[in-house]
Formats: structure tokens, C-alpha cells, sequence
């Protein structure tokens, strides 16, 4: 006999991953920035500011894994344009860099980027006010992605496009996207997009405490979307959704409006991709056209996909691991990283179909295959 | 053999040998006259070059070197070349008088003949003299035909006397028309004016228009032909009508190229017709199959150099073979397991796609490789001067429907067609009536490929071959399929030609990459409201 | 003159439709519980349903029978909203035209339907299956915060000792057999609490005590509710069925009583052929 909603719900088992997911990302987060502080450079426990910097890297694409495992572990729609909202998140916080390196351009334009002044434009086109605030730049790198979104999914879901359709076209989008950015008239720099930036809140994006600094709220970031998750996916919410990644029509027949259940895990993932962006973009210090491109969208479903997707911390071990490989790789035979890539691909769908977790034997109830009839 | 037939070719053969001995005779005559330029002085030339005229025909090569600055004596042995000047190092040239090629030289080896503006002005009119009077009609027309984008003074006094001896019904036509050109020009007399006018009248020539634009535009600035109301009003009518002309064959031209793209649209996507349409099969890696193919035809054209012209008969089948064998590997080796999981097929067969691309950037280079056309594949046909046919295109044009007409055939006159569509429809029940299942699932995939792979040994012809190649058209032609009614192959031509069509109609108006976004959005949006295509399949739901 | 906002995002600002639980929308009070009429039905020229009638009473429980093709899968299809028809009327009480809404309103109005095939969540538990079929709202908002009220708990008990799976709560929907998984489906109408039940092959897969208990079920909730009833046992049929009516493609050849039926001269012709 059931007596209370909590206790009927959350498995222990969940609480404890959940904590204990926590507490070892923001304690090692902690630990490494510790040692890059207060470690003096000689001693073997250091760490290099590169490395902080590249484990905040990291951090961001895990951010953008997570959001991808929302809307294709949970959810079953498998998008290839979430590299879209990311790119879109991270432009609004490149033009916020932009405007704040004023006049030490090299054309030395006390408001304009160098690349307008280079375009002989007089003064900032209409959709780059406001840009100089820094929160309205944080909230435009969330509000864009979850408007393009909305709009998009609003007008697929409500007629039905699913499966592999939906996936055409988001690759479409962020491709169409893509083009759009390249060209110069659309007033983002186009082929060499927005870098060269100074400071972000008056600090030296260069200098060592800024870039730890920014490690750790990536990390708190990482945090709060992965509890957030956590939450919206135990919900009864949750469980809608979980239902409709298996059997959307049966869910319509029980009286759910599944299309607005998708469009908002759909808004929301966004959301979470765009601010993956915009934290991502001070900490490489450039954005360009090429975020568009549909194979990095289609990389980060890889991550989710060799992590195990369906579970939350899956799709962050995934990222995780990947991009190391990727950046070790890429540095012995950065020829060959393309054939492990494609590689990847086709050996996780095969044979890992849950991904590194589901190897480690670790199966979670509400995980499992998407569902078998995507036409 | 016999007498008879030794004195018949004897026979043959004397006059041959005359004429030979006849040619040896000008040859040298021209080529000691010419000779003279390789010491001349600014001075002296003149006198020399009114000497070459006297040759005709012979010193035209000559004299047209002269003219663009690429005559040379050899320091060597003070013989006349021709050779580009602006090329580098090792240059190839060939002899002024016999047109024989030479060994290549070095530029500091030869001495330019110098020439002024004077003399340019002179070799000018001399060409055109000596064409105007060359007994070949097409000469003359070609002769006409410079002169009629570079009118002067001097040339309409030589059109002016050509035209009393002409006897060419076309030259004739031309010679008119360049008259009436440059009366419309520089008369003032209304009749004069007014013949002009109905000389040129219909006619599509550029300059044509241009003349009477400008002669309305000086109207309306009051410079020229104030009070000859009747005048006026002819040469407006003219002028409009030319203006709809053009506009016609502006849109025949649009409508052409658009017709171009969507055939290689088509071509590209009559593949995923069979692999997605039919078998439901999302391939990620057909834009690299495509890819394929254009490097099967560039490497056949590597290994057969000679017969450029015959390789691409052989590049048709290698290309089906190559990229229809690739496909069934994939078919075999990963997509067979992936049945009924369209999105892992889609990720799966993405990781193929970059496994493909790469082996491609490695074995041959990442830069992008130059496919040469047979002779019959360039040129165009030209309808009239400002609506012409690239024969390339064209081509395509017919092999993307050739091509689509045996697919259609395939699949609904074979039996590996109607197997094809029975496992499609139902794999259990086909399987129960004996049919190897798996075996027309790899057939089926390998058909597909082989399409791509056709697809690449078109846009070979068209488009610079490098490993990206596939990567521009997967999305496209996944739209096609999609716009067209997945499973339709109908849908799918009506989908390839009207996107094509819609892309270039677009195009002057938004730019190329504007346009391929609306078309993009546009899809996106036809889908939102059609999302079965534009001919859907409509059967009873089960469940 | 257009009030309101735009068709396009209605559903979006009605998170909810459904105000109390006794669906005050519908509008029995001449007793009428579905009106079809004229229903017409075609795939690529088939002719699934082809002017088909029905007019079920509210309360009633009411059986169709009819060989594999005559329509009658089409027939749910079309009240759930899930096909649309050519033509036809489809009504629920006298005052809700069910054509042209989504299968998401119809249910909302309290149409609740089992499938042939059980059709249950495999990947969630027993009672997450339960709970989300569980009447209630069905906005994002309400399913983010929602709780389960000591109403919801009651009901939920209640079916649970019904289906008999209360050991099973925390398990799996895809580790239970069969005839527990056709259980579970008909707990999931059961908490749902519809005002139209459309039950489609419910004894498929049970064993003889099993069905009868699922006719002494389907028994109980009619009267309350309408209940619709396809199967092809006639054994199940003659245990619940006041009134029958055969389908033969896609039009009603007969309506009655079980015997009135059995003695019906077109049903018999159809049914044994020419030996008749």
C-alpha cells in the first residue's frame, strides 16, 4: 500500500547518485582549482592554467550533453541542431566580449568592432543594443536559443514531424544557420566570427584567477542544470515524457497534449545549451560560423551516446571522455581523429546501444531503447 | 597491285606535291619579310607590316601576335614565335609563320617585337582588311563581328565597301546590322534613323539594346532627336519590345539553370529515393557515396590520360560499381544490424560518412582535384546572343532523366523491383514467399549507392572534386525526398526540379546563400504543414 | 470577427480542460451516451466504414462483433480521434462533436480506450503506469508540481486491489506477463475514470477465470459509465451483452440481444455461408 507520493517515488538509489554525482564534480572542480592556486608551479601536484581551462571546456560540452540527453534519452527526439542553440548562446555572449573591448581594436573605433569599422558601417546595427550589459547578454544567451526553440518545435511537434524527419530538419536548421552566419551583411563578422576579446566584467579574460574563476562557475553551472534535470526528469513531468519517448500515441490517448510536453523539454534543453555557450566562448575566447556546423551538433549526440544516454551523469562521462580523447588525439595524429570518430559512431550504435554505463551494468529502471516505431 | 592502280594514285598525288612546292614558295617569301620586324626599327616597321598584307590569310596568326604583343624573334636563330608573354619560366611557343609547335624557351631566350599605338592601330586595320576579304564566309562573319563591338570611323568606311561585294546572305545580315548600329549612333537624319531602326529591329544582340538605350537615354537629356515624333515613337516601340524579349530569355535562362540544379538535385537524390523512400533507411554517408563517384571518374580519367573523351563511358559503370559495392558494404556490415532503429542508423552511418571522408583526405589530398571534360561536354548551344545552352548541363540534364527512367523502370518492371517493394512493404510475409530477404536488402541498399555514385560522375563535371563534395548535397537531397512524399519517386522529380527552380528564381533576388536559406526555411515550414510531402502514400494505419 | 487568441496557440494557453471530475461538458440528459451516423471511412478506396449508424445509450454496455476487416477497429479509431473520417457524425451525449478534435481532447472529455495489443509504459512501473492515466490535469505546470492527493492515493489503492498487482507497484510494465500487462492496461482506464470506455479485445491472453473476472469488471463500471466492448469470444460476449451489433464491412448488418442475433437471417448468411 502506497502512502506518500515522496516516499513512493524517489529510490534511495537515485538520491545517493544524485549527491554523489554532486558533491565529486564540485569537490574535484574545487580541488583542481586548489591546486593550480595555491600549489607553487614546482611541485608535482600543480596544475597548469591550460589544463583548468581545458577541464572548463569540457565542463561546457557537458552541459551541452546534458541537454541533449533531455530531449533524446528522455524524450526520444533526436535533434541535430542543439550545436545551433549552443552557437546562438555563445554569439550573445561574444558580442557582450565584443563591445567590451571598445576602443583597443586595432582600428581603435571607441563603440564599433573592428569588423564593422572594416565594413565602413557608421553605427551598431538595432540587434546589438544592449549588448554592453553583461546580464542582458546572459539572459539574451538563454532567451535566443529557447525563442528559436519554442518556434521551431512549436510548428514541428504540433504537426507531427518526429523521428528522423525532425532530425533532418533541425541539421538543416543549424546548417541553414550556419550559412547565414558567414555572411558578412548579418553584421556577426562572418567567416572570422568574434574574437580577440579583452575582459569580461572589467577582469583580464588572460589572467590566471579570471580563467579559474570561470572553471568554477562552470562547474556550479553544471551543477545546477544537473539538479534541475534531476528534478524536472523525477516529476510526474518527468515521467510524461519518459512515456512519450516510448509510446507518444498512447500518451495522446491518455489525454496529454505530448506537443507541448515536447516543445517544453525541447525550450528547456535549449535554454541549457545556449548558457553551455555562453560560458563556453570567454574561456576559448572565440565564436565563429563554424559552431554551426551540423557535425559538431551531431558530435555532442555521440557524447551522450558513448556515455549512455537516458541517465543523466551517462551523458556528462560521455562528453567528458570523449573530448579527452579528442584533444589527446588530435595532438599525436590529428589526422586520425576523424576515422575514431566515425568509428565511434558506428560501434557504440551497434554495439553499446546504452553506452558506457549500460556496460558497467549499471541500469537504471526508467532507461532503455527509444522507441521502436520512430515512422 | 596492279599498274592501273599505281598510275591512279600518281595521279592523286602530283597535285599535292604541287601545291606543296607552291606553299614552301609563300612560306618563305612571308617568313623573309617577316623577318625584317626582328630588326626593325619603331620607324621601319610600318612599311613592313603594309608589306605582310600583301600575304592574306598567311600573316593573320602573325599579325594578331603582333597586335596582343606576343610576337618574339628567338635570339638563337632570329626566328619569328609566338609566345604568351605573360606566362612564366619554361613557355611553349610556336612558330609565327607555320604555326609548328617548338620547343618550350625561356623568356630571357626571346626578343619581343615592339609595336606602338600607331602601329596597333595599323595591324588592326590590316586584320580587318584581310579578313573582310577572305574568300571563307565564316572569316568575314567572324571579322564582322569584332567590328561590331569596336566601331570607328575606319571600320564602318570598310563595312561600307565590303558590303557592296558581299555575297553571304548571314555576313550581309551582319554587316546591316553594324551599319545601322552606327547610324543610330552619330545620324541625325530621320530616314537614315528610321531604316536603322527597322534594320535592328528583333534583334537580340546586346549592343543592340544598349544603342537604342542610350540613344533614348540622350533624348531625355535633350542632346539628340528632339521633334521627330515619328522616329521616336518607332525606335520605343522597338525598344520595349526588345525589353520583353530579353526579359523572356532572362527567364528562360533562370528557368534553364534552375532546371540544371534540380537535375542534379535529382540525380544526387534518386539514391536516397531507394534507401530512404523505399527502404526507410536514413544513410548519412550518400553525400560520400556521391563523393565516390566523382573520384572514381577522376581517377579513371588518371589511369586512361589519352582517351579523356571515352573515359567518362568508362567512369559511369566504375562509379555504379564503386560506390553500389561500398553501399553494400555498409548494408552488410552495419546498417543490417541497426533495423528498426532509424536514429542509431542515422548516427551510425554518420560515423561511416566521416570514416569515408577522411580515408578520401588521405589518400588522395584534402585539396580539392580538377576533373577535365570531354571536348563534346564544353561549349553550349547557343539559341540566340544572350540565351545559350551549356552543353554540360545539359547533359546532366538528359542523364538525370535518363538515369531516373531506368530507376522507375527498375522498380516497377523487374523482379528485384517488385521484391524490392514487397520487402519494403512486409518483410515476414515477403520472407515467407521465398524471398531472400536479406539478399534484396543488400541489392536494394547497393542500387541506391550505385545512384550516388552515377550522381558523382555528373557533378564531377560541373564542380571541383574534393572530399567535402558529399557533404553540400546530403542535406539537399534529403529535402528533395522529403518535399517530394518520402517513398514517391515521382515526388521525388517533381521535388528535385521544383526545388532547383525555386533555388534559382530566388537567387537574383536574395544572393546564392540568402536563397539557399529560404529554400532551407521554406522546407522546413512545407514540412510543418505537409509533413508526408507533396504526394504522400496514404494507406490504412495499423497498429 | 476573430476573438481570442490566434487558432495556432490556443492549445497552448488551455493547459486544461478538464474542470471537475465528472465531466460536465457532456450532455446526457436524453440519455444518449455515442451517436455515429453516416461514417464513412476510406484508405486508397477501401471502404473501411461505410455509412456506419450507432447509437449507444448512456449507461449501456454494448458489444461489437464482426469478422476481422468489417470496421471495427477503424470505428474506435475514428471516436478517439486518431483517424478522420470522409464523412459522417460522430457525437458524445447530444452535445460534443468528437470530429475535427485531436485524440488529446477526446480523451480529455473522458474517452478512454484499451488497445487490441496491451499498450503499456514497458520502461515504467506499475504504478508510474497507473499514475499517469490517473485522472487528473494534464498541464506541464500541474505534472511539475503535482502531488498525489489523498484522493489519488484511495484510487490508486482501489485499483490496484482490483488488477491485483499490488505486489508489483515498483516492478517494470515490461516484466509482467501478459494477461498482468491486459490487467494493468484496464487499471489504467479504471484510474482514469473515464465517462466512455472503448475496450478493445479485453479478454485476449486470460485465462477463463481471469476473463470472467474481467466481464464481472466491465459489468460493474457500466451504468455509471458507457462502455463499448469488441471481441470475438462469444463466450466472454453472451456472459456481459445485453445488446450486440454486427459489423460486416464496414456497415451494421444486425443489432440485439445475443439470441435475437443468433436467430438474425442476414447474420447467419454471413457468418455460415451458403450452407444456410
Amino acid at each position: 500500500m502506497i502512502s506518500s507520493y515522496k516516499r513512493g517515488w524517489y529510490s534511495e538509489n537515485k538520491i545517493k547518485s544524485l549527491y554523489g554525482f554532486l558533491s565529486f564534480l564540485l569537490v574535484l572542480s574545487g580541488a583542481v582549482s586548489f591546486c593550480n592556486v595555491y600549489i607553487p608551479r614546482e611541485s608535482p601536484l600543480h596544475v597548469e592554467i591550460f589544463t583548468i581551462t581545458l577541464l572548463g571546456k569540457y565542463l561546457c560540452l557537458a552541459i551541452l550533453a546534458l541537454s541533449i540527453d533531455i530531449v533524446w534519452g528522455y524524450c526520444g527526439i533526436l535533434s541535430l541542431g542543439h550545436g545551433a542553440f549552443f552557437a546562438l548562446g555563445g554569439y550573445a555572449m561574444g558580442m557582450h566580449l565584443m563591445l567590451q573591448i571598445g576602443d583597443r581594436g586595432v582600428y581603435g573605433h571607441p563603440t564599433l568592432p573592428d569588423f564593422m569599422v572594416f565594413l565602413n558601417w557608421s553605427e551598431l546595427p538595432w540587434f546589438w543594443v544592449g549588448f554592453d550589459s553583461f546580464w542582458f547578454a546572459l539572459f539574451c544567451s538563454a532567451l535566443l536559443p529557447g525563442v528559436l526553440a519554442f518556434v521551431f518545435g512549436w510548428l514541428a511537434f504540433r504537426s507531427r514531424v518526429t523521428g528522423v524527419y525532425f532530425s533532418i530538419i533541425t541539421q538543416a536548421l543549424t546548417y541553414a544557420l550556419m550559412l547565414a552566419f558567414f555572411r558578412n551583411e548579418m553584421g556577426f563578422g562572418g567567416n572570422n566570427g568574434l574574437t580577440d576579446f579583452k575582459d569580461i566584467l572589467g577582469f583580464d579574460l588572460q589572467s590566471d584567477a579570471v580563467r579559474v574563476s570561470l572553471f568554477l562557475c562552470t562547474a556550479m553551472t553544471l551543477s545546477v542544470a544537473y539538479y534541475l534535470c534531476f528534478l524536472l526528469m523525477e516529476s510526474k513531468f518527468g515521467r510524461v515524457v519518459l512515456a512519450i519517448r516510448d509510446s507518444e500515441e498512447r500518451v495522446r490517448f491518455l489525454g496529454y497534449q505530448t506537443e507541448i510536453y515536447k516543445v517544453a523539454v525541447f525550450v528547456f534543453s535549449a535554454i541549457l545549451a545556449g548558457i553551455a555557450g555562453a560560458l563556453y566562448v570567454p574561456q576559448v575566447g572565440i565564436i565563429n560560423p563554424g559552431e554551426f556546423a551540423p557535425l559538431n551538433s551531431i558530435e555532442a549526440v555521440i557524447w551522450v551516446a558513448v556515455g549512455g544516454r537516458g541517465v543523466l551523469y551517462g551523458a556528462v562521462i560521455g562528453a567528458v571522455l570523449v573530448n579527452f580523447a579528442k584533444t589527446r588525439f588530435t595532438a599525436l595524429f590529428p589526422e586520425e581523429w576523424l576515422f575514431v570518430l566515425g568509428a565511434l559512431f558506428v560501434l557504440v550504435t551497434i554495439f553499446l546501444p546504452r553506452g558506457l554505463i549500460g556496460l558497467a551494468g549499471d541500469r537504471p529502471s526508467n532507461s532503455g531503447e527509444t522507441s521502436r516505431r520512430e515512422f | 597491285m596492279s599498274i592501273k592502280n599505281r598510275y591512279l594514285i600518281l595521279l592523286i598525288l602530283i597535285p599535292w606535291t604541287c601545291l606543296s612546292h607552291f606553299a614552301a614558295a609563300w612560306e618563305r617569301d612571308l617568313r623573309d619579310k617577316a623577318s625584317l620586324l626582328a630588326q626593325a626599327s619603331l620607324r621601319e616597321t610600318p612599311g613592313i607590316v603594309a608589306d605582310l598584307e600583301t600575304f592574306g590569310e598567311p600573316a593573320l596568326p602573325l599579325l594578331e601576335a603582333m597586335l596582343n604583343g606576343n610576337l618574339h624573334s628567338r635570339r638563337s636563330d632570329k626566328r619569328l614565335v609566338i609566345a604568351d608573354s605573360q606566362s612564366a619560366e619554361q613557355i611553349p611557343i610556336i612558330d609565327a609563320v607555320t604555326a609548328e609547335k617548338l620547343q618550350d624557351s625561356r623568356k630571357r631566350l626571346l626578343t619581343k617585337v615592339r609595336v606602338n599605338n600607331q602601329l596597333r592601330k595599323q595591324i588592326r586595320r590590316i586584320i580587318s582588311r584581310i579578313t573582310l576579304g577572305s574568300p571563307n564566309a565564316s572569316v568575314r562573319h567572324k571579322a564582322v563581328d569584332n567590328m561590331l563591338y569596336n566601331l570607328n570611323p575606319q571600320s564602318i568606311g570598310l563595312l561600307a565597301e565590303a558590303k557592296k561585294i558581299e555575297t553571304d546572305r548571314d555576313v550581309l545580315k551582319l554587316i546591316n546590322l553594324t551599319l545601322a548600329i552606327n547610324d543610330l549612333r552619330t545620324s541625325d537624319e530621320s530616314q537614315v534613323l528610321l531604316d536603322a531602326t527597322n534594320t535592328v529591329r528583333g534583334n537580340l544582340e546586346p549592343i543592340v539594346f544598349n544603342t537604342i538605350s542610350t540613344l533614348l537615354r540622350q533624348h531625355e537629356a535633350n542632346q539628340r532627336i528632339q521633334d521627330d515624333e515619328f522616329f521616336l515613337r518607332q525606335i520605343k516601340r522597338v525598344h520595349a519590345e526588345l525589353q520583353t524579349k530579353i526579359k523572356f530569355y532572362q527567364l528562360a535562362e533562370r528557368f534553364y539553370y534552375g532546371l540544371s540544379l534540380g537535375s542534379v538535385l535529382l540525380l544526387a537524390a534518386s539514391g536516397l529515393a531507394i534507401t530512404f523512400g523505399v527502404m526507410r533507411v536514413i544513410n548519412m554517408a550518400h553525400g560520400e557515396l556521391i563523393m565516390l563517384g566523382a573520384y572514381t571518374t577522376y581517377v579513371v580519367q588518371l589511369i586512361m590520360p589519352s582517351y579523356i573523351e571515352f573515359s567518362i563511358y568508362v567512369a559511369i559503370p566504375c562509379a555504379f560499381l564503386v560506390s553500389g559495392g561500398v553501399g553494400i558494404m555498409i548494408e552488410r556490415f552495419v546498417i543490417r544490424f541497426l533495423r528498426d532503429r532509424p536514429l542509431e542508423t542515422l548516427l551510425a552511418t554518420f560515423g561511416v560518412s566521416l570514416i569515408l571522408q577522411q580515408s578520401v583526405r588521405s589518400l588522395f589530398s584534402p585539396l580539392n582535384r580538377q576533373v577535365s571534360n570531354p571536348d563534346w561536354l564544353s561549349g553550349s548551344l547557343e539559341i540566340n546572343p544572350i540565351f545559350a545552352l551549356t552543353y554540360n548541363r545539359l547533359y546532366i540534364l538528359l542523364f538525370a532523366l535518363i538515369v531516373f527512367a531506368n530507376l522507375v523502370l527498375i522498380i516497377k518492371k523487374t523482379d528485384l523491383g517488385l521484391q524490392i517493394r514487397a520487402v519494403s512493404q512486409n518483410r515476414e510475409m515477403a520472407k515467407c514467399m521465398g524471398i531472400k530477404t536479406d539478399w534484396v536488402d543488400a541489392l536494394t541498399f547497393g542500387l541506391g549507392s550505385g545512384l550516388a555514385g552515377l550522381a558523382g560522375v555528373a557533378l564531377s563535371q560541373i564542380t571541383n572534386v574534393g572530399p567535402n563534395l558529399g557533404q553540400a548535397y546530403i542535406i539537399d537531397s534529403f529535402m528533395v525526398v522529403v518535399f517530394g512524399g518520402v517513398g514517391n519517386l515521382y515526388g521525388t522529380l517533381v521535388g528535385g526540379f521544383s526545388l532547383g527552380v525555386i533555388n534559382k528564381f530566388l537567387e537574383p533576388i536574395a544572393g546564392t546563400v540568402l536563397s539557399n536559406i529560404i529554400v532551407l526555411i521554406f522546407i522546413v515550414f512545407f514540412i510543418q504543414l505537409r509533413p508526408s510531402g507533396l504526394f504522400p502514400e496514404t494507406s490504412r494505419v495499423s497498429k | 470577427m476573430r476573438r481570442g487568441p490566434p487558432e495556432l496557440l490556443k492549445p497552448l494557453l488551455k493547459f486544461e480542460s478538464i474542470k471537475n471530475d465528472h465531466f460536465p461538458y457532456v450532455d446526457v440528459s436524453h440519455s444518449v451516451g455515442l451517436y455515429v451516423e453516416g461514417l464513412t471511412v476510406t484508405f486508397d478506396g477501401f471502404r473501411a466504414l461505410d455509412g456506419f449508424n450507432l447509437y449507444v445509450d448512456d449507461g449501456e454496455l454494448r458489444c461489437l462483433i464482426g469478422a476481422n476487416g468489417a470496421g471495427k477497429t477503424t470505428l474506435m479509431d475514428v471516436i478517439t480521434g486518431r483517424t478522420k473520417p470522409d464523412s459522417g457524425e460522430v457525437y458524445f451525449g447530444q452535445n460534443i462533436n468528437l470530429i475535427g478534435k485531436t485524440e488529446t481532447e477526446i480523451a480529455q472529455l473522458g474517452i478512454a480506450r484499451k488497445f487490441q495489443n496491451p499498450t503499456v509504459f514497458e520502461h515504467q512501473t506499475v504504478l508510474s503506469n497507473l499514475e499517469l492515466a490517473l485522472h487528473g490535469k494534464r498541464g506541464i505546470f500541474d505534472t511539475l508540481v503535482g502531488d498525489f492527493s489523498s484522493d489519488d492515493l484511495d484510487r490508486i489503492n482501489e485499483v490496484l486491489a482490483i488488477i491485483g498487482l499490488k505486489d508489483r507497484i515498483k516492478s517494470p510494465a515490461g516484466s509482467l506477463s501478459h494477461g498482468q500487462k491486459q490487467w494493468l492496461e484496464i487499471g489504467m482506464l479504471l484510474s482514469a475514470n473515464p465517462r466512455l470506455l472503448l475496450v478493445d479485445e479485453p479478454a485476449a491472453g486470460m485465462t477463463r477465470g481471469e476473463a470472467e473476472r474481467t466481464a464481472e469488471l466491465l459489468k460493474d463500471l457500466a451504468g455509471d459509465r458507457t462502455i463499448i466492448v469488441i471481441e470475438h469470444d462469444m463466450e466472454f460476449i453472451r456472459s456481459i451483452a445485453n445488446k450486440v451489433t454486427v459489423m460486416h464491412q464496414g456497415q451494421m448488418l444486425a443489432e440485439g440481444s445475443m439470441t435475437e442475433i443468433k436467430k438474425n437471417p442476414s447474420v447467419l448468411e454471413v457468418y455460415l455461408g451458403e450452407e444456410y
